[in-house]
């Protein structure tokens, strides 16, 4: 088995907003993602928004063939799912039991956003924090905001 | 000639860490017994009393067996089959 010691999320500001910005167009339904980025690198390059097949402000799905295409295309590009994205729109951001139970990427990064309070209107700032799940259990993580991985690091 | 059964991370602890097993069946349910056979504790992570696991997504070439009968999808020599599992939460 792998061992995963990582307890920060690097990830660029231009992703980080592409994210924010994503969540604060679906509210009041949940928007969910991905940022794809080589295979063991831990270093999430390729913003992938996908569609909330429930369209529910309580629940996301990535749609099934959306699933597959995504899959396929990291495969073919040595990717991995480095963050599995999705944003609360009424409660704050940590996983929620259901998040919980239906984490199945123990490798990723997930990322919660709220957007709850007004967040959504681009006034208030949006919470953004991460976590690992794994096995049931969730462990927040830090997260690191870079210009640039080449000059962040 | 055999059906590849391409394997998610959080599986390949039941495959020796392999991405991709082959097996053989008629049947998807046929073809699970027949992975589990050899990869034992698998099968349970797929399938419950009522069929195939509702957070765990099954294609045989590109479809969701959903559509296509679930675990009573026919499956042949040089099929692929993908498992994934839903990415999901409330």
């Amino acid at each position: 088995m792998r061992l995963y010691p990582r307890n920060v999320l690097t990830i660029e500001q231009a992703i980080r907003d592409a994210i924010v910005a994503h969540a604060r167009r679906d509210h009041p339904d949940e928007a969910c993602g991905v940022v794809a980025g080589a295979a063991g690198s831990d270093r999430p390059t390729r913003f992938v928004p996908m569609r909330n097949a429930a369209q529910s402000p309580t629940f996301y799905e990535f749609d099934s063939a959306d699933l597959l295409r995504l899959y396929k295309e990291m495969d073919d590009r040595d990717e991995e799912p480095v963050v599995v994205y999705h944003s609360h729109t009424a409660t704050e951001a940590y996983p929620s039991r259901t998040d919980i139970g239906l984490a199945q990427e123990p490798g990723a990064h997930y990322v919660l956003v709220s957007t709850a309070d007004g967040a959504h209107e681009g006034e208030g700032p949006v919470a953004f924090r991460s976590y690992r799940i794994v096995d049931g259990e969730v462990t927040e993580e830090d997260v690191t905001v870079v210009s640039s991985y080449a000059e962040g690091g | 000639m055999a059906i590849e059964v391409r394997v998610p991370t959080i599986l390949r602890n039941y495959t020796g860490g392999q991405k991709a097993v082959t097996a053989q069946g008629g049947t998807l349910a046929q073809l699970i017994d027949n992975v589990e056979s050899a990869n034992p504790g698998v099968k349970e992570r797929l399938v419950d009393e009522s069929g195939l696991r509702r957070f765990i997504n099954v294609y045989v070439n590109d479809e969701d067996v959903r559509f296509t009968g679930g675990l009573a999808t026919e499956v042949a020599d040089g099929d692929t089959v993908v498992i994934l599992p839903a990415v999901a939460g409330g």
